[in-house]
């Protein structure tokens, strides 16, 4: 079970959050202006690397704040 | 046979305990096993599928043969059982039986964080906590070691510092670490508590396991791991035979051969090195060569070598050692091997590994090892300290060992993993039938899935498939190890989350009225919410007929409060409102409410609700009873994520209210009694607003009209504390009409006859709106969360499975719910194209007949067609038609 960083909390145990996916995946601003291909690359592809992952985590059993982070995703350590 | 003096026992102490119905006698100290072993009996049960005798095989976790039930408990090694006083104990062949009950016995949990986790209190483990505590750092010492109630710092090797010095040193003995997870989290069984660690440094000092070899007949009960002779000898006095042969592959095994001559037994080596060291007492004969073969009725009586044979009752084995990777592997740590065990090469988290279980076999070594670890961690946690002096151990001259995988013999008889009863002709089998990877050879053989987890037979399987391939043992690597690695019973697990608090239930205010008044319940999320309220004699189906015309002919009430409740708050409510739901909340007047229905960004449906606007900037919003949570989520997200700017808050509010229905054509009389202060009128009180009010009993309250079932209907919403106070003053007012409480099965036929939907039933995650026939609800003027998606080709087509009736063409058949429609000129032998499936399914008494609603491909466009659900046994014909069944022109809704 993964330790993590609260930015407002502190480390706390994983079964206190949710994931929330690849940061930095804005909603677009004019959705209705994206072509069909455009759109479906917001809403359903994420990106799945090896290594390092800007991630989204929510402190849903905590103080309920999102936040961004950096995790390895082979060794499974934040970096940031 | 128990030795006149040494060990570790208490002989002060006698013990008698029952094994298989016989009476015996041992000493507090002895293990289960070794206590047998001083009454003469060393067979235990016979093998799980060959049925061929065996006998106790080692000292401690990894034992395959001697398997014992002690009371509920199945499946526990007698090597590892602690002797107690009037223990009873039952020999088992392989496998133990559950007791559905534990006992009294209580398990529980504890949880903890500390800086330094070592695991293993043997020398090595001993001497990296003391190290790391020195400082001040927390350290935990878990170790296996029995006997003694705590670990004993025996000055074993000389000179490593006491404990007592360290006021942070916590010592779990007789405690088994099984799991090894993220973040250097660790499980520990300890007694009737499973220990939740989490520590920032894990050292692991969790030694090694001797292994056997494999030769013809290596499994007779008198065969035993060389290593474990000796601590049965030392630690609990006790020797296994008096002839003795031990066969070796390197010289570990003559600390054995001193044991066993220092307590008179007559002792032959057979070395597999061509030039064994010199390292047996005087007087011992040294063979260079192999055990071939051995013999014997039942016990061994004699071993073969290639030209010998030699009378004995005890063959101590030693094929080498296999660090205890388990822990270490489990926390992702690579392994390498080097030519003689896999040990571990890269860690993936913050550990070390000391001693033996790092392959270190020379103490002065892994003492040195343990120290250097300590100092890191105690650094590392911030409490450094001086390397501390190492202990006087003498240097030792190594003779490099000679693995001997397999002897040639026939091996039908040659065994591999003991207590699989799995052989050399097993894994030639599956070698044979084009098998190459460990992980494949394991599940054809089953080698290494015992409760042992084949810590004497993974390395041996290795061993011979690498012959078999011509390979060595790190060309193959290993299987993967996973935790429990030691076996742990489920009640241990469970702890005290069992019965009652296994899951947490949920009950609304207005529970114990349920209750009183004989509702029978059902389970939504954690919710108990009443399904129908059965009279004297009736069934669900009577019930629910009854309940329903009720509803549609006089007035009926309902416990809504699980409804999902949620205040949204700020300035900004409003707009935020509008970016989640399909439809627009912003210019909802103060005082009206209005239903809603939300979208994922991929345009499909996700919840829905009605919405009140209590104040300019405040939104009272309800959601379905089971999505509560994920809509705070949901708004949560957004809000943070998303639109930081906007000024809205959020919280949730469904256990501060109390929400009940009132329902029928009469509801507007029971309410006027209710409420006696509220004009009740059609034209003061229109459908989709709310009043602010206090009932006839003093309780302040807010009305809405809201109906989910097409009738003229009310919702009462009071606070939770006056939950119970509010049902029972609308059922004292209603008793003149005569008010019927109903329950979710009546709500659910009431809202399926008018064609709504119940988002999660007649949808799956995969409808949008529109496919709901709901095309009213999206708004074309603003964006909301999904609206893109809506019009994506996929999502667009005309053909998608729309949401639409079916009415079952013999009125008194109810279709399944799930059941799949076919088209009514469709193949009946497979494949057969399936058209889509029934959502709802129910008995009508307004409709006097069955109907369902379905999602059907293209359904808006098949009114008139009939479909068939093939059920096996029958087939049922139902013809589409629109999907509201009662009132379509809506007349019902104002009384």
């Amino acid at each position: 079970m993964l330790l993590i960083s609260c930015p407002w909390c502190g480390e706390r145990e994983e079964t206190e959050f949710h994931y929330g996916g690849q940061a930095f995946v804005a909603y677009p601003a004019d959705p209705e202006s994206l072509s069909d291909e455009e759109w479906a690359q917001y809403v359903f592809f994420r990106d799945n690397p090896k290594g390092a992952f800007a991630e989204r985590w929510v402190h849903s059993a905590g103080c309920r704040r999102w936040f961004n982070t950096v995790r390895d995703t082979v060794t499974n350590e934040f970096q940031s | 046979m128990r030795l006149p003096e040494g060990g570790e026992i208490d002989r002060t102490k006698p013990l008698t305990f029952t094994l298989d119905g016989v009476e015996y006698s041992g000493f507090e100290g002895d293990t289960l096993a070794s206590a047998m072993i001083a009454n003469g009996v060393l067979q235990v049960a016979p093998s799980l599928y060959r049925h061929r005798p065996r006998g106790i095989f080692s000292a401690g976790i990894e034992e395959p043969n001697a398997l014992v039930q002690v009371g509920p408990e199945p499946s526990l090694q007698a090597t590892t059982v602690r002797l107690t006083d009037g223990l009873v104990a039952r020999t088992l062949s392989g496998v133990g039986r559950l007791t559905p009950d534990s006992g009294q016995r209580r398990y529980d949990k504890r949880y903890t964080h500390t800086d330094v986790l070592v695991i293993g209190a043997g020398p090595a483990g001993r001497m990296a906590a003391t190290t790391a505590a020195a400082g001040g750092a927390r350290v935990m010492l878990v170790g296996l070691s029995y006997p003694s109630g705590n670990v004993r710092f025996r000055g074993s090797p000389q000179g490593i510092p006491p404990a007592d010095g360290a006021a942070e040193l916590r010592v779990l003995s007789g405690a088994r670490a099984f799991g090894y997870y993220d973040s250097n989290y660790v499980l520990v069984a300890h007694q009737q508590t499973l220990w939740h660690v989490r520590a920032r440094r894990v050292i692991l000092a969790t030694g090694a396991h001797e292994q056997p070899i494999v030769f013809e007949n290596n499994d007779r009960p008198g065969i035993m791991l060389a290593g474990a002779v000796r601590k049965y000898i030392t630690n609990y006095a006790v020797l296994p035979g008096r002839k003795a042969v031990v066969f070796t592959t390197n010289d570990s095994a003559y600390a054995t051969v001193a044991a066993l001559v220092q307590s008179g037994a007559e002792v032959t080596v057979v070395d597999s090195r061509p030039n064994p060291p010199d390292l047996a007492p005087q007087g011992v004969e040294v063979i260079s060569g192999l055990i071939t073969n051995t013999d014997g009725p039942e016990r061994l009586t004699a071993v073969s070598t290639q030209d010998r044979r030699i009378e004995c009752d005890l063959l101590a084995v030693s094929g080498g050692w296999q660090p205890a990777v388990h822990l270490f592997s489990q926390s992702r740590g690579t392994l390498r091997w080097n030519g003689q065990a896999f040990v571990p090469d890269t860690p993936a988290q913050a550990n070390h590994v000391v001693g033996a279980a790092n392959g270190t076999f020379d103490t002065r070594a892994a003492l040195i090892e343990a120290t250097e670890a300590g100092v890191e961690a105690a650094a590392a946690v911030g409490y450094p300290v001086p390397p501390p002096p190492l202990p006087a151990v003498r240097e030792r001259e190594i003779t490099p060992a000679s693995p001997v995988w397999l002897v040639p013999g026939d091996p039908r008889n040659q065994f591999v993993d003991l207590q699989r009863d799995a052989t050399v002709a097993d894994i030639r089998r599956a070698v044979g039938a084009g098998m190459r990877s460990p992980e494949h050879v394991k599940r054809y053989t089953t080698i290494g899935t015992g409760t042992d987890q084949g810590r004497t037979s993974n390395v041996p399987a290795l061993g011979v498939i690498a012959a078999e391939l011509g390979v060595t043992p790190g060309d193959l690597g290993t299987t993967t190890f996973r935790a429990p690695s030691v076996p742990v019973s489920f009640a241990l697990m469970a702890g005290r989350d069992r019965g009652k608090l296994h899951d947490p239930i949920r009950t609304t205010p207005i529970h114990s009225w349920h209750v009183a008044h004989g509702a029978e319940f059902e389970n939504v999320g954690h919710w108990k919410r009443p399904w129908f309220y059965p009279k004297p004699g009736e069934d669900m189906e009577t019930a629910v007929l009854r309940e329903c015309r009720a509803a549609r002919t006089g007035v009926a009430m309902q416990d809504a409060s699980t409804l999902g409740k949620i205040e949204v708050v700020g300035a900004d409510a409003g707009e935020f409102l509008n970016r989640m739901y399909t439809n627009g909340f912003k210019k909802l007047p103060v005082g009206s409410a209005r239903y809603g229905m939300m979208c994922k960004a991929d345009g499909m449906v996700f919840d829905d609700g009605v919405t009140m606007r209590l104040a300019d900037d405040r939104y009272y919003v309800t959601t379905t009873t089971g999505g509560a949570a994920n809509v705070l989520d949901w708004f949560e997200e957004w809000s943070q994520t998303e639109w930081p700017e906007l000024d809205v808050r959020f919280t949730s509010v469904t256990e501060q209210w109390s929400t009940i229905a009132v329902v029928g054509p009469q509801s507007r009389a029971v309410i006027g009694l209710v409420a006696p202060d509220l004009d009740v009128s059609n034209e003061a009180f229109p459908f989709m607003t709310f009043r602010e009010t206090t009932l006839v009993n003093g309780i302040p309250a807010r009305i809405a009209r809201i109906s989910f079932s097409g009738e003229l209907a009310y919702e009462v919403n009071v606070s939770g504390w006056y939950g119970l106070a509010a049902w029972n003053a609308i059922h004292d007012e209603g008793k003149p009409y005569d008010i019927t409480p109903y329950g979710t099965e009546t709500m659910h036929v009431l809202r399926a006859e008018k064609g709504f939907p119940i988002v999660g039933q007649d949808t799956d995650g995969t409808v949008t709106p529109h496919d709901l026939g709901m095309s009213w609800i999206v708004s074309r003027q603003k964006d909301f969360v999904g609206k893109r998606s809506l019009r994506r080709p996929d999502t667009a087509r005309p053909d998608r499975k729309h949401l639409v009736g079916l009415l079952p063409v013999d009125p008194a058949e109810l279709l399944p719910e799930g059941a799949q429609m076919v088209a009514s000129d469709a193949p009946l032998t497979p494949p057969v194209p399936m058209e889509g499936h029934v959502t709802s399914s129910y008995r009508s008494a307004v409709l006097e007949r069955t109907f369902a609603l379905a999602l059907i491909k293209n359904g808006r466009h098949r009114i008139g067609e009939t479909l068939l659900a093939p059920l096996g046994d029958r087939v049922i014909a139902a013809t589409v038609t629109e999907p509201v069944f009662y009132d379509k022109e809506g007349a019902r809704r104002d009384g």
